[in-house]
């Protein structure tokens, strides 16, 4: 019994792991090569980013921004436009381009949370008036390329402490190691620290279980990368932004309520919680994050070009879901959705290696997504 | 002697945990208006409900004898093709609606895919002529008051050819005059041969219109009155409703407890419905409590305690609310739950599940949502640590049982869900404490456990306000009552002076207002 909840909590980690495993044979392989391993970031990295974004709008109560892709579009746009055609130097270009997205989602946040309209309806008319008018802003044209400079910011690799050795990185081993030891320490003082407050320990082989499951993953991924070109910057982009929001929403009052109100907005509300604040912090929050997408898709593309960004909302919702966020709302997890975007990654990467039709990549994608709600509203039921 | 056109045998209906009727037998003759009376929790709407099917054949004990044969309905529709209808106190009108389509709402006219609006709305005007509404069919639900949408309500009953019309609490949302045109169509239809039921608090109404009245209590019958043959009069009625003794069901407050100055007072407080704001639901209220009190707010459900309380507890009910509020004697404006709590109010729900716990969250979060300050630093980051041990503490105080605290409260008894929700207001700390309906729905043991919760409350100092429509629990508890009955305040009375007689005397002999 026991066995069975524990499971279930990391259904979409062994999902993720039999794809994997499946992709690994049917590619030869291919899909572990340590490039493959560094265009799985590159070529994801606005999809960690968008869902963590999602993630906290869903948890609201299963609320959507169909949004985002717009925004990275006219983001992207508006920082092309400056930056290229211009010369408006990029440090102004960059704060101007993520204040754009900020603003974009207080207009949207204050819409959805104080004048009350419904979010999917908002975000549509938000979907078309930021794509169109990125169309204006381009006047229809494509702009690039971007200065190497702000290129450099995204796209390229943390140096090699050891020159010599030319075709391993050996930086992103050692990261990887110190990373390890900064897990074992920080475990090993949160029990101490437990300890002399007289609170009680969670079982100390079960933390090892899951710290040396962690590891393996760190080292494993950090090796690979050593044997590419190293750590690509893009890399810490998203790991930093994920690890704010990841402690955001799991240590921060901020995060409480965000669950709270999904989980059950009149209990909040008398709880003394003002869940009009906690919908305008959601979605103010997706669109600043969009603004920070759209450099990293600029950076990807070397362009801004009126199509960025099309259906990028389907791919972070997607995410999402797959990693486990409630379509009621209320529950999910940065992490989970990690997950989630990892093994949206894994199938695109996976099926793109066997050659697989695109069209027929969208039909399996499509049937992951509708089968890890299924399983959420049926698990739930089976609760109640 | 008429034939009797309903018989229900020998019923009984076991809920998990709770038995709601214990052989009950029901008798009605054809062509009486039959009054159905009973204390909230009696039995009487279980008891329609499974005559009218909701609760389908085979999930009850007995036998329903209905015109002269042994029915077995499984579902609400084999009931009305029978002509039993019954009218909900909550009306099921969609508001966005005509009337007509209303009327005809899952009996349309014409055929499945081609729906004769001509008939529809000639037949609707047909039937609201017999209710002597004078309004037109195409008119939307949303512009009529519940006086009119009560009539379309039994407009609707007529179309569906209605033999037994079972009415619950029919006039509890209508004024005098409304009132009273309805049990004088009622008794119009009477002449004409329907049968009625009519549930009913309102004595006044029963010994108005009722050729019978059958008395519940706590699941069965009591006794059947008849009209001309039994002596009829309001002390045997009340004394039938609430006539159960009283036990040693409550636990003594300690004898140091102390009576101080009034903590909070409320003064000619008003409010309206959210939606229809042209309607008082609460109305010039004035209440007090001291500190180390407990006082009782009794009345029947829709009495407008919750909304009160509600709209007193930072304005989280109503519209266009007004009155005084005085905390320790100073004038506070709450505008805001928060407001509220900040002011050490707190008010625990009757609705744990809808208003007052995040199911789908653990013990730990639960405990800890109105007051989450207290575990988290400047920034906000909150120590889980901490929170969890908080939790704990509150688990083993109020005797919780639960695994642990990371226990989602979905998965609680309705007994421990409520201590959950009881600690998740004490540890927000406050000094006053609104309890409403503390005990609803949840076993005699966690009862006794809840009371003496509050006897701690109150020897520290604290004052708890207990909104009941248990009469007993209010009398054994409270140390002052006061008595709600349709957004009035219609008494105030010691404990100590009070019996369920005179309580429930009170509520049911204040007139309509």
């Amino acid at each position: 019994m026991k066995l069975k909840t524990e499971l279930s909590k990391y259904v979409m980690v062994i999902a993720t792991v039999l794809v994997i495993l499946f992709f690994t044979i049917a590619t030869g392989g291919k899909l572990l090569f340590a490039q493959n391993i560094n265009n799985l970031i590159a070529q994801n990295a606005y999809v960690f980013v968008l869902a963590t974004g999602m993630l906290l709008c869903i948890l609201t109560g299963g609320n959507i921004d169909l949004s985002v892709g717009s925004i990275v579009c006219l983001v992207g746009a508006i920082g092309a436009t400056m930056m290229v055609q211009n010369n408006v130097p990029m440090g102004i270009s960059i704060v101007v381009m993520l204040l754009s997205g900020l603003l974009i989602g207080v207009w949207q946040g204050f819409l959805i949370a104080y004048i009350k309209v419904p979010p999917f309806i908002c975000t549509l008319a938000g979907m078309l008036t930021w794509r169109g008018l990125s169309n204006v802003v381009l006047q229809g044209l494509t702009i690039s390329p971007m200065p190497d400079k702000f290129l450099n910011m995204f796209n390229s690799y943390v140096g090699d402490i050891i020159p010599a050795t030319a075709n391993v990185n050996e930086t992103a081993t050692v990261v990887g190691i110190v990373i390890c030891l900064f897990i074992i320490l920080y475990k090993l003082k949160a029990r101490a620290d437990r300890t002399k407050k007289g609170y009680e320990n969670p079982a100390l082989r079960d933390e090892v279980i899951t710290d040396v499951i962690l590891i393996a993953v760190i080292m494993f991924f950090m090796i690979k990368l050593s044997l590419y070109k190293g750590i690509p910057v893009i890399l810490i982009w998203v790991a930093v932004i994920v690890a704010i929001y990841g402690y955001i929403t799991s240590k921060t009052t901020i995060g409480r309520h965000l669950y709270a109100v999904g989980g059950n907005q009149k209990a909040t509300r008398l709880s003394g919680i003002d869940t009009k604040k906690v919908f305008f912090f959601a979605y103010a929050n997706v669109a600043f994050l969009s603004g920070v997408t759209a450099m990293i898709v600029m950076a990807r593309l070397n362009s801004a070009n009126p199509t960025a960004g099309t259906n990028y909302e389907m791919d972070a919702i997607g995410s999402c879901f797959i990693g486990g966020a409630s379509a009621y709302g209320g529950s999910g997890s940065v992490g989970g959705v990690m997950i989630g975007a990892i093994l949206m990654g894994v199938l695109n990467l996976g099926m793109s290696i066997m050659g697989v039709d695109a069209n027929w990549q969208k039909v399996v994608k499509g049937g992951v997504l509708l089968a890890a709600v299924v399983f959420d509203v049926v698990s739930k039921k089976k609760q109640d | 002697m008429a034939k009797n056109l309903l018989e229900m045998k020998h019923i009984t209906k076991i809920f998990p945990g709770v038995k709601a009727l214990d052989d009950v037998n029901f008798v009605v003759e054809q062509g009486e208006i039959h009054a159905l009376v009973g204390e909230n929790g009696a039995g009487k709407s279980t008891l329609m409900n499974v005559l009218s099917g909701i609760y389908p054949y085979g999930t009850y004990e007995g036998d329903i004898v209905y015109d002269g044969e042994v029915q077995k309905f499984t579902n609400i529709r084999d009931s009305e093709k029978k002509g039993i209808v019954i009218i909900h106190q909550e009306l099921a009108l969609i508001p966005e609606m005509t009337i007509a389509e209303n009327m005809f709402l899952g009996v349309e006219r014409g055929q499945k895919f081609n729906i004769d609006w001509d008939e529809t709305y000639a037949l609707a005007s047909k039937y609201l002529k017999q209710v002597g509404l004078k309004d037109s069919p195409h008119t939307m639900i949303k512009d009529i008051g519940t006086g009119k949408q009560q009539l379309v309500e039994i407009a609707k009953a007529l179309a569906k050819n209605a033999k037994l019309l079972i009415l619950d609490e029919p006039t509890s949302s209508l004024n005098e005059d409304d009132s009273k045109a309805l049990l004088d169509l009622l008794l119009s239809f009477k002449k004409q041969g329907l049968t009625s039921i009519i549930i009913s608090h309102k004595i006044s109404e029963i010994s108005y219109c009722a050729d019978t009245i059958t008395i519940l209590r706590d699941g069965a019958t009591i006794e059947s009155l008849t009209k001309g043959k039994d002596d009829i009069t309001d002390d045997r009625i009340i004394q039938g409703m609430v006539g159960r003794k009283m036990t040693d069901r409550f636990p003594k407050r300690p004898a140091d407890r102390r009576i101080g100055d009034v903590a909070l007072e409320v003064r000619g407080w008003t409010t309206h419905h959210p939606v229809y704001t042209e309607k008082k639901v609460v109305d010039n209220v004035s209440f007090n409590v001291r500190k180390g009190e407990v006082v009782g707010i009794a009345g029947l459900m829709g009495a407008g305690r919750t909304e009160l309380m509600m709209s007193v507890f930072g304005h989280s009910y109503g519209a266009n609310t007004t009155g005084e509020l005085y905390i320790n004697g100073q004038k506070c404006v709450l505008n805001t739950p928060l407001e509220a709590i900040q002011h050490k109010l707190a008010y625990v729900t009757e609705d744990r599940k809808g208003n007052g716990l995040i199911l789908s969250n653990p013990i730990s979060v639960n405990t800890t949502l109105a007051n989450l300050s207290d575990v988290s630093n400047k920034f906000g980051v909150i120590d889980i640590d901490k929170e969890v041990n908080v939790a704990k503490e509150y688990v083993k105080k109020l005797k919780t049982k639960c695994p642990g605290v990371m226990q989602n409260v979905g998965n609680l008894s309705g007994g421990n869900q409520q201590k959950v929700l009881l600690a998740k207001w004490m540890f927000a700390n406050p000094d006053i404490l609104i309890l409403d309906e503390p005990t609803r729905g949840i076993d005699v043991g966690a009862k006794y456990e809840i009371y003496c919760i509050i006897n701690d409350l109150v020897s520290e100092g604290k004052s708890v306000i207990m909104v009941s429509s248990e009469l007993p629990e209010v009398l054994g508890m409270s140390d002052r009552i006061y008595i709600m009955n349709e957004g009035h305040m219609v008494g105030e009375v010691k404990a100590s002076e009070a019996t369920q007689e005179s309580i429930m005397g009170t509520i049911l002999h204040t007139k309509s207002y």
